[in-house]
């Protein structure tokens, strides 16, 4: 039986209550203050104030390294590398081109690893899911998770997962009895899918976007012409997601680019004196080389330079990359608010 | 012979995974590997865990008055025994004779003997009781929290890293929670449009510096400009590290809660600015209140990052293992200490299964942190939504 409330009582009888101090408050439209645009003013401007701060922060690091990095860049730099008669630490003959080869062929082997996983993972989860069933909040959940598990358990992982377990199995089957283990030790391979590992939400992330962003008409129109699920997917959908891919594996790239943690145990060497060959061998890397320039130099103020053009190197690495993925972004964006 | 009538359609035209087995197959794979995740997440744990399972059962001893065996035994062990007793690596063993073997044995019978014969050595120092709780060492006035795993007697006393860890976390969240909360207020309700169209992906390009050039810009520049504007005592402490661990967390605390605050639909504070308060008082008193979860949920968030964040702090931390609440001391974290030791520890010995452990614990502050994080985001796009 529906409740009549009684004319006779005014709404706004009681006094207005804050939901929960409780404090009797003044009536919203009886200004309390009359400086109220002062305040406001001054609340606009200190948030302005910490966006300003963080970006003047950003500069500042970026100008520095640009400052004292560009002297020491130069193609002999990037071209030579740091042979057994040259020393890592001498400034005017090191150069950083294995360290170059070795980050990018780890991560070029982890995109291998990680697009197709992260593609049918994003698949399933636009496109077959329930999107209200405990497994799919599983799912996610454990895509999130995976997301925020530090760097330095994914290097522990991967020397305790890949290395120990899954290398140690790979000798005992294939070679046994062989006295150097060849599968079982830290190698460029194992590097490459610890990664993967940690990339893998990155992938996942970005290529589910791009498929939510797909009209579903698009989809409907090919079923109605008599294609099934599967073919919609590859036929339509998945090369209307390609931007969306693209900016998701060039997202993982920059991100594992710049990681060191995860390679600690996992494949970084010291120094080698050739280039990384089989997929058993150990590389150099860009970040690493950083972490060695400045805790193991014999002289820090002597090798300064060579420290700041190969971070500089890192950096423009990473930057261009994430520069890509934002403008590929910012164009899907646009094109699929067009086709909505 | 017997048909499954359910495959059986109209017309007695087939049905189901009989009609296209191919992509019946395809469709089965691709539910399989979206299970990718949920299995990495367990692997994670499983195998950091395994290898620092005997620690937490307490099946392993440091002391070093052990049982010693004879070398002219070592025909009668086996090659996992003889390895675990030498502590050797697989590799290592393969290098060495029977006579290397022997030669092994004996130092190792004669190191045992030669050990301090005071009470310290007889300690078995990763008793869980040892390993947080404080021990009175010989020498030392009062008992104490020490961690020093190369010393002749292992001190494996976990409590000066996690205090390490804490105050590294600590500053860092005091410094960048109200930095990228406010730049999160002001890019998502009080910019203007354009200016927010650059101000977004400029802020989340600070994501993608690397962790490393953040440690190496705290290391050479900030340790320097913070030591000559403070005077501190030890260049390199827990404030710069901190503060070089804050810029790595501002990104992400700012885009969820960005994220959270523009969740909030628009009609809040459009009703907000038609009752006449500024957009400052709609910001804070209507949208604020509304997203506080997600914020909520960007600094646990945040938090994760902080305490799991290792290459900063181990170029800035100046790595001192020291218990002290001074926050200009220089400290040591948990992270740092497993990427610091790791490469020198015996495989499968006692520090190498401490790290494992310390690992294993970070992972699980971490997952809990992230579930927090993620429940409450879920349910307040939920509320939003309905709302909406």
């Amino acid at each position: 039986m529906p409740v009549h409330t009684p004319i006779s009582s005014p709404p706004l009888a009681t006094p207005l209550r804050h939901p929960r101090r409780g404090k009797q408050q003044t009536m919203p439209w009886s200004f309390q203050s009359t400086n109220l645009s002062l305040d406001s003013k001054f609340f606009t401007g200190l948030t302005g104030l910490a966006t300003t701060l963080i970006l003047a922060l950003l500069a500042v690091m970026l100008g520095n390294i640009f400052f004292h990095g560009l002297p020491g860049l130069s193609w002999r730099f990037i071209t030579t590398g740091t042979g057994p008669d040259t020393d890592m630490f001498e400034v005017g003959k090191a150069g950083v081109l294995p360290m170059i080869v070795g980050t990018a062929a780890r991560v070029i082997l982890m995109t291998i690893f990680v697009i197709p996983v992260g593609v049918i993972t994003a698949i399933y989860l636009t496109e077959y899911a329930n999107a209200t069933s405990l497994l799919t909040r599983i799912i996610r959940g454990a895509v999130n998770n995976l997301a925020g598990v530090p760097s330095i358990v994914f290097g522990l992982f991967g020397l305790g997962f890949f290395i120990n377990f899954v290398g140690g199995s790979m000798d005992a089957l294939f070679r046994p009895g062989a006295a150097e283990s060849l599968w079982g030790k830290p190698a460029i391979l194992w590097a490459s899918l610890t990664l993967a590992v940690m990339t893998l939400p990155v992938v996942i992330v970005a290529t589910e976007e791009s498929l939510r962003a797909i009209p579903p008409g698009l989809r409907e129109a090919s079923l109605a012409l008599g294609a099934t699920k599967l073919e919609t997917i590859l036929r339509i959908v998945l090369p209307q997601a390609l931007p969306g891919i693209l900016t998701g594996g060039i997202l993982a790239v920059s991100r594992a680019a710049g990681e060191v943690a995860p390679i600690l145990f996992t494949g970084a060497a010291y120094s080698m004196a050739t280039l990384p060959e089989h997929l058993t061998d150990q590389f150099m890397d860009l970040g690493y080389h950083v972490f060695i320039l400045s805790t193991q130099s014999p002289n820090i103020e002597k090798t300064r330079p060579i420290l700041y053009a190969t971070v500089l190197v890192l950096l423009l690495l990473t930057f261009t990359l994430n520069i890509v993925a934002i403008l590929v972004r910012a164009r899907m964006r646009r094109k699929m608010r067009l086709l909505h | 012979m017997k048909t499954d009538r359910r495959s059986i359609g109209w017309n007695g035209l087939k049905r189901g995974h009989h009609a296209r087995p191919a992509e019946w197959l395809a469709e089965k794979a691709i539910f399989l590997i979206s299970l990718s995740a949920i299995i990495m997440v367990f692997l994670i744990f499983l195998f950091v865990a395994r290898e620092a399972l005997p620690v937490v059962l307490g099946k392993t001893d440091s002391s070093l008055n052990q049982r010693t065996i004879s070398p002219d035994q070592l025909g009668q062990m086996s090659k996992v025994e003889i390895m675990e007793y030498l502590e050797l690596k697989p590799k290592e063993f393969a290098r060495l004779d029977q006579e290397a073997l022997k030669e092994l044995m004996q130092v190792k019978k004669e190191a045992a003997a030669e050990a301090p014969p005071d009470k310290d050595a007889r300690l078995n120092t990763t008793t869980w009781r040892n390993m947080v709780k404080p021990h009175q060492w010989t020498g030392y006035d009062q008992p104490e929290y020490i961690w020093q795993p190369v010393s002749q007697i292992h001190k494996y006393n976990l409590v000066p890293l996690i205090i390490g860890s804490l105050k590294t976390t600590l500053i860092a969240l005091l410094f960048s929670v109200p930095l990228a909360l406010g730049a999160a207020i002001y890019v998502s309700q009080l910019a203007n449009p354009k200016t927010k169209e650059w101000l977004k992906p400029a802020i989340e390009m600070l994501a993608g510096v690397p962790s490393v050039v953040l440690g190496f810009f705290a290391l050479l520049v900030m340790a320097t400009v913070l030591q000559n504007i403070l005077g501190t005592a030890s260049r390199l402490n827990a404030v710069v590290a901190g503060l070089a661990l804050s810029l790595a967390v501002i990104p992400l605390v700012f885009s969820i809660a960005e994220d959270a605050l523009t969740s909030v639909p628009r009609t809040y504070t459009q009703a907000a600015l038609a009752l006449g308060s500024s957009r400052w008082q709609a910001a804070w008193k209507i949208v604020l209140p509304a997203a506080i979860p997600g914020v909520f949920a960007a600094v646990v968030l945040g938090f994760g990052r902080a305490i799991g964040e290792t290459m900063v702090v181990l170029l800035a931390s100046g790595n001192a293992s020291i218990v002290s609440w001074n926050l200009f001391d220089s400290t040591r974290t948990m992270t740092a200490s497993i990427a610091a030791e790791l490469a020198e520890t015996v495989f499968g010995g006692t520090h190498y299964r401490i790290l494992f452990l310390i690992g294993a614990s970070l992972f699980l502050v971490t997952f809990l942190s992230n579930m927090v994080a993620d429940v409450i985001i879920h349910r307040l796009k939920a509320r939003l939504e309905g709302k909406a």
